[in-house]
């Protein structure tokens, strides 16, 4: 079958070969299992081991006050990400700094003294890939890709297809056929041309790493220009700490899925201790994953230190990877940290979501479901410390899961438009 | 020689293969992927130390597939890998 693709609405522009790339303060790519450098380029596995490849930076003198004086988005910290200083003023999607909100009333709930939700349902396609595909974005351009793409259990989707139509180049998303339905819409809606595969996930990763090594101009984000992709999470950690007044908090919850956001905002933290931008030990980090894929919660329980694929079968989709790249890297930081990394049924999901929502009036995707499920479950595992200032971390929009709650939410009776039957429905509240 | 499989091959590791994306080798009866890797690292002299580590075992971040099967979900380099089998290599270090 032949499809008419949607075509860029302006022609692109590589801006420069990947050799005289604007990176901003990175110097080079240093591979994480071997140490192996790498020039900075389009390359994301070590050519000695096949290891990931992590962007190395040297940062120079970076304030607070001249992150203070940035743009409301992640751009205020481009000064330690892999980007050119001009970025801001390159057409994209500006996402991030997005609310912090103290949650007293979950906290409550479940018997935590200082509770936070780091709420990144705010972004401009409501999850936190926006701030990951800006990043991949500008380094893109840089390196001379001129088509966006991507593997995506959807919020990526989301992200990649705006944003390609925000810079005006073309775009292609591979997502499974059994996606949410409002995943779909809010990708196609873009113009993107989004290409539905019939497998898991991981199938559609595995597709996207074989075209990745067809078509060289071609930047997927999450798998050839992943480096560069991942250290769009690291904001989230400055953030955080920026706003609690440069201060890092005692514990985070965050969900895995890959595991690279769990990872970047552990080195977002450590970064700040190094560049003395806050003070005090990086936070114990706790990884939430849904018990119907937990193959890193299961490695870390079991005590082991490679972790095992799975296949998937759970409703936080967005989570659905059973063969989490950045796994280990979890381990590592969950035991370096003194976290844990801990699962959770569909049935804890749908009560986590619900659980959020009537506490402190956030929807959250089934991911978030995820981590408020964890929380309490850590704190019923006396596992997390109850006393010790926690941040969890919100990371996607309950209106892209509907179907995950709409089954056991709605109205509480239909009623004919008159006094009498909202007072025989409701008769405590009745007013005669 | 009783078959050839065909092998997919990373961009990062065709340096080794002259450019080819995809080679052929030759298996004999009751070939397993081990052979397959055996049978690559006579004809592409260097490329099986960068599929298997020093014990032996496929690398931690190597993803392999024969046909459309991930290795570790079957029986990982003791996977048989019969004549026309396809393999596809691929870096661990991607998705999410």
């Amino acid at each position: 079958m032949t499809v008419t693709l949607p075509v860029a609405t302006q022609a692109p522009a590589p801006s420069t070969s990947g050799s005289r790339a604007d990176l901003g303060p990175a110097t080079h790519l240093s591979c994480r299992e071997c140490g192996a450098a790498t020039a900075l380029g389009p390359f994301y596995a070590c050519t000695e081991c096949f290891g990931p490849l992590e962007v190395a930076y040297d940062f120079g003198a970076v304030s607070r006050e001249r992150i203070e004086a940035g743009p409301p988005s992640i751009w205020r910290y481009r000064d330690l990400l892999p980007v050119p200083a001009r970025v801001a003023g390159i057409p994209n999607t500006d996402p991030g700094w997005t609310r912090l909100v103290r949650a007293d009333r979950l906290a409550r709930e479940l018997g935590i003294e200082t509770l936070w939700i780091k709420d990144d349902s705010g972004n401009p396609t409501h999850s936190f890939k926006d701030r990951v595909v800006a990043v991949a974005l500008a380094a893109a351009r840089e390196l001379g890709f001129t088509v966006l793409a991507c593997p995506s259990t959807g919020n990526l989707a989301n992200a990649v297809a705006a944003a390609a139509a925000r810079a005006g180049i073309r775009s292609f998303v591979f997502v499974p056929r059994d996606l949410e339905q409002q995943k779909i819409v809010t990708t196609a809606v873009y113009g993107t041309a989004l290409v539905a595969v019939e497998g898991t996930y991981d199938d559609v990763n595995r597709l996207a790493s074989e075209l990745a090594g067809e078509h060289e101009d071609w930047a997927f984000v999450n798998v050839n220009v992943r480096p560069y992709y991942a250290e769009g999470s690291k904001t989230l950690g400055y953030e955080v700490s920026e706003q609690l007044g440069w201060r890092l908090p005692r514990q985070v919850v965050i969900p895995v899925a890959s595991g690279a956001q769990l990872v970047k905002v552990d080195k977002a933290f450590r970064e700040l201790t190094e560049l003395g931008l806050v003070e005090g030990e990086p936070p114990r980090v706790f990884g939430a994953q849904a018990a119907g894929c937990s193959p890193v919660s299961a490695a870390f329980k079991a005590g082991h230190d490679v972790v095992r694929p799975v296949r998937p079968s759970t409703i936080a989709k967005s989570l659905a990877i059973g063969n989490p790249a950045d796994g280990p890297y979890v381990l590592d930081v969950a035991r370096r940290t003194d976290g844990a990394v801990e699962d959770v049924t569909d049935n804890e999901i749908v009560e986590g979501i619900r659980l959020l929502a009537r506490t402190e009036g956030i929807f959250a995707e089934t991911a978030g479901g995820v981590t408020v499920a964890v929380l309490a479950k850590l704190v019923r595992e006396g596992l997390l410390d109850p006393g010790a200032e926690t941040v969890v971390f919100n990371t996607g929009d309950g209106l892209k899961t509907l179907d995950a709650v709409s089954t056991v939410v709605g109205p509480v009776g239909t009623i004919a438009p008159t006094t009498d039957a909202f007072d025989a429905l409701v008769p405590e509240v009745s007013a005669r | 020689m009783s078959g050839t499989v065909a092998v997919r091959v990373p961009t990062i590791l065709r340096t080794y293969t002259g450019g080819e994306s995809d080679v052929a080798v030759p298996i004999g009866e009751g070939a397993t992927l081990a052979d397959v890797v055996a049978a690559l690292e006579a004809a592409f002299p260097g490329i099986a130390g960068r599929v298997v580590d020093d014990t032996g075992q496929l690398r931690r971040f190597v993803n392999v597939y024969v046909d459309d099967d991930d290795v570790r979900f079957a029986a990982g380099l003791q996977t048989p890998t019969p004549d026309g089998t396809k393999v596809s290599v691929i870096p661990a270090v991607a998705g999410g």
